[in-house]
């Protein structure tokens, strides 16, 4: 009896506690919002929105509903956090490797690059690089050619544009190639194991790679043509690049900022991880006769990576959190578009900051439950 | 005779080989420190890209010819061990040299020998450097916002008290140790509460009222970063013992809780603070809207403290919790007084990290109209007397912050490493 007690007067407290909180909220948002006048609904998503969005990688134009503001917000915060965590990526390795490098020098300037880079609030970083250091770039008519066919200015970074025909029979061709490229590591791995011979597989993966594709200009009617940024006058002073793709000046602040942040803590997930696997791993790999490529291919990686994938992926997931600040510096991004200016407009803030909030919610909890089913996929299976 | 091999150095003419490997490394470091420093171009005889190229190609040589194992020369080998193990190696040692040389003197110039922190008014820079003056005039605004000039000791006296009172716990006598705990979590905030209301706001005592809407700069963030700190360590030990509770609902609330906060960025918490949490408060119940942001931020910190806190409490064996059970304690006693000190001490590096996270995201109050430094300095930016300047702002501000980061993640290394020996 008493034991009951103990286990289940706590139990519903807790419980008595969450609803009376909930309750006491919500009965004081109901009252304030019969007194204003507004009214609790998700209908607001199908009306016309009416206001622009400046960047968007759908068409969009004030007629659409909210709905579509919302999925051009999200594609954008996807956008900014997927390019981002490329850049993390690389720069991250490079930097966490040349932490562990034997020369000084080198070893230095990484450990100071990412003393730096991670010292220094996220928000002040994106602020420089938006408002001191790429205001500091040319006007687009003294701009320099970047390869012969990008320009860097003030106004954005402007690409050229591919402009492709026949562009699926281009994909299907490196469909094909990677299919093929699995069989043939399949295949590969067979015949290792039941025979014992090897065969380049890489050498062969690169080669179709290029080749298949390559046969899609050929035979398969794909064209490619680049579309070059070209300059234009707009007025007496005012000038522009039409043509090609053109970057925000928000957008490359915004990647700078989250990548070079980003990628001191990938760095030091990486140097932990390298520095995690043991000596005598790399000295017994070595005495059984491995080359040092193997080495670091089958012995190093597989059990670096271990320890490095799940905290580097807390890092993009923070990144992806993090990509929000582009409301600061008004990047159209979920946040801005949604909380920022549908909210203005609509005044439903219940409804959305809910939405954005869960919007978040859910790519965390997406995440992060792919990376559960992984680690325990990868997990070191003791006995 | 024997053969002097430019490519291959061999250990039987050490001397010519580190001597002339010195000097062509001497001779391209010396061009390029002219290049950059004199802006004189020894090797302008030389035809188009090469004049760029020469000092790698020659370092490298020199570099390569000094490469000798064993030399037997004490500062030859340890340069080649640090600098010099093999080409590549040796690439990226001049690469990283030749940048900094190049670097430094732009560099300097702008940040210090052009630069201009004279004068009280924009005029006043003429040079091409930086204008420090601009940082010197509005040291005030950064450092304490728009509160009024006059009363700034009333700030710096509010937190003199308050870190006095931190360290309260240093001079307790013996005897009162035991009540340490229950000072730092109940009395010290309360105090700290009282101080800084009394002071910074005023009201009474004869202090002039000043409004929130009026605190700034970088004391609105120690404020900021000081209560959410020492308001979301309790909550979050309360959470993290939730979620290690074998009671099924308090698990799941809490893990609900922790999950919730924890997925969903900072910005949209303050958002939430500042346009949806009105909604929920009764009609004439008005909070101010710092008090909503720190409460935001502390809810929103607190998750990430359970989490930290739940480190801690799994890395404790099981056999301290079946000793304390085998003695007879229940669960608040184990838990005061077997449990939690040790827990507690294993996670300070683990809680400093969090609290340097919280300092880093202190500037995002920004977007809710609270003017914390970078508030300041958009401010500033956009004063009309003063346009132009926003480099040497965040410059400005990224060396404050730089600093107290930098120094609080020394500090928690120095923790780590401290209690690290102790187990």
């Amino acid at each position: 009896m008493n034991n009951i007690i103990k286990r289940y007067i706590p139990q519903i407290l807790a419980v008595l506690f969450v609803v009376l909180i909930f309750g006491f909220l919500t009965l004081n948002a109901q009252t304030n919002m019969d007194n204003r006048g507004i009214d609790f609904g998700f209908d607001f998503l199908s009306q016309e929105s009416s206001f622009d969005v400046q960047f968007s990688l759908i068409e969009y134009s004030g007629s659409d509903s909210y709905a579509r503001a919302f999925l051009v917000g999200l594609l954008n915060t996807l956008l900014v956090s997927f390019i981002s965590i490329i850049i993390c990526t690389i720069l991250g390795v490079i930097i966490g490797v040349a932490r562990l490098s034997s020369n000084y020098l080198i070893k230095n300037t990484a450990a100071w690059y990412v003393e730096f880079f991670r010292n220094i609030p996220l928000l002040l970083q994106i602020f420089f690089w938006y408002y001191a250091a790429l205001r500091a770039l040319p006007m687009p008519e003294k701009a320099d050619a970047w390869f012969g066919v990008t320009y860097m200015t003030v106004k954005g970074y402007y690409i050229p544009a591919m402009v492709w025909e026949n562009l699926n029979v281009f994909l299907y061709c490196g469909l094909a190639a990677i299919i093929a490229i699995i069989v043939l590591r399949n295949y590969a791995n067979n015949l290792r194991d039941t025979q014992g011979k090897q065969i380049p597989v890489l050498l062969y993966s690169v080669a179709l790679l290029i080749v298949l594709p390559l046969l899609s200009f050929l035979f398969g009617g794909v064209s490619l043509e680049f579309e070059i940024p070209e300059l234009k006058k707009l007025s007496k002073i005012s000038y522009i690049y039409e043509g090609g793709i053109s970057l925000p000046p928000e957008l490359i602040a915004l990647v700078l900022a989250l990548s070079l942040y980003t990628s001191t803590f990938v760095a030091e997930c990486v140097r932990a991880g390298i520095e995690g696997v043991s000596k005598g791993q790399k000295e017994a790999a070595a005495s059984v006769g491995l080359t040092p490529n193997q080495v670091l291919k089958l012995v190093i990686m597989p059990q670096a990576l271990r320890i490095i994938i799940p905290p580097t992926t807390n890092q993009y997931l923070n990144l992806t959190k993090n990509s929000s600040l582009a409301a600061a510096i008004a990047y159209p991004d979920l946040v801005l578009v949604f909380a920022g200016t549908a909210l203005m407009q609509t005044g439903k803030a219940i409804e959305i900051v809910s939405i954005t909030m869960l919007t978040y919610l859910t790519i965390s909890l997406t995440i992060a439950a792919i990376m559960n089913w992984y680690n325990k996929k990868i997990e070191i299976k003791e006995k | 005779m024997q053969t002097f091999n430019f490519l291959k150095p061999n250990r039987d003419n050490i001397k010519n080989y580190s001597i002339i490997g010195s000097f062509l490394v001497l001779v391209s470091l010396i061009d390029v420190i002219s290049n950059a420093f004199l802006k004189i171009n020894l090797t302008s005889f030389l035809p188009g890209s090469l004049t760029t190229l020469f000092p790698l190609v020659i370092g490298l040589i020199g570099l390569n010819m000094m490469r000798i194992d064993y030399s037997g020369n004490k500062s030859l080998d340890l340069l080649n061990k640090n600098i010099n193990t093999n080409n590549f190696n040796a690439l990226l040692t001049l690469l990283i040299l030749f940048s900094i040389i190049k670097a430094l003197p732009q560099s300097l110039s702008w940040m210090i020998f052009d630069a201009t922190i004279s004068g009280d008014s924009k005029d006043a820079c003429t040079g091409t450097g930086a204008c420090w003056t601009y940082i010197k005039v509005w040291f005030r605004r950064f450092m304490y916002g728009m509160y009024p000039n006059e009363f700034h000791w009333r700030i710096n006296t509010a937190f003199i008290l308050v870190i006095a009172l931190g360290f309260v716990g240093y001079f307790m006598k013996e005897n009162l140790k035991k009540y340490l705990a229950l000072y730092y979590v109940i009395i010290y905030p309360v105090i700290a509460y009282l101080v800084i209301y009394y002071l910074i706001s005023g009201g009474s005592f004869g202090l002039q009222w000043v409004e929130t809407g009026a605190w700034g700069g970088l004391s609105l963030t120690f404020i900021v970063s000081f209560f959410c700190l020492i308001f979301c360590f309790p909550l979050g030990m309360i959470f993290a013992l939730g979620r290690r509770s074998n009671l099924p609902v308090i698990k799941y609330i809490s893990i609900c809780y922790i999950e919730f906060w924890r997925g969903v960025p900072l910005i949209t918490v303050l958002f939430m603070s500042s346009v949806m949490f009105p909604m929920f408060l009764p009609e004439d119940f008005f909070m101010d809207k710092l008090v909503r942001v720190i409460i935001a931020i502390t809810l929103f910190e607190a998750a990430y403290c359970a989490e930290v806190i739940r480190g801690g409490l799994q890395s404790l064996p099981r056999g301290q919790y079946d000793a304390a059970k085998s003695l007879g304690m229940g669960y608040w006693k184990m838990h005061i007084f077997v449990i939690l000190p040790q827990a507690l001490k294993l996670v300070i590096p683990g809680i400093a990290n969090t609290f340097l996270a919280l300092v880093k995201d202190t500037p995002l109050i920004f977007v809710v109209g609270l003017a914390e430094l970078a508030g300041m300095l958009a401010l500033a930016k956009t004063n009309p007397k003063w346009l132009g300047f926003a480099m040497e702002g965040y410059i400005f501000a990224s060396i404050v912050f730089w600093i107290i980061c930098y120094a609080m993640s020394k500090y928690s290394y120095n923790l780590e490493a401290k209690y690290k020996t102790e187990r």
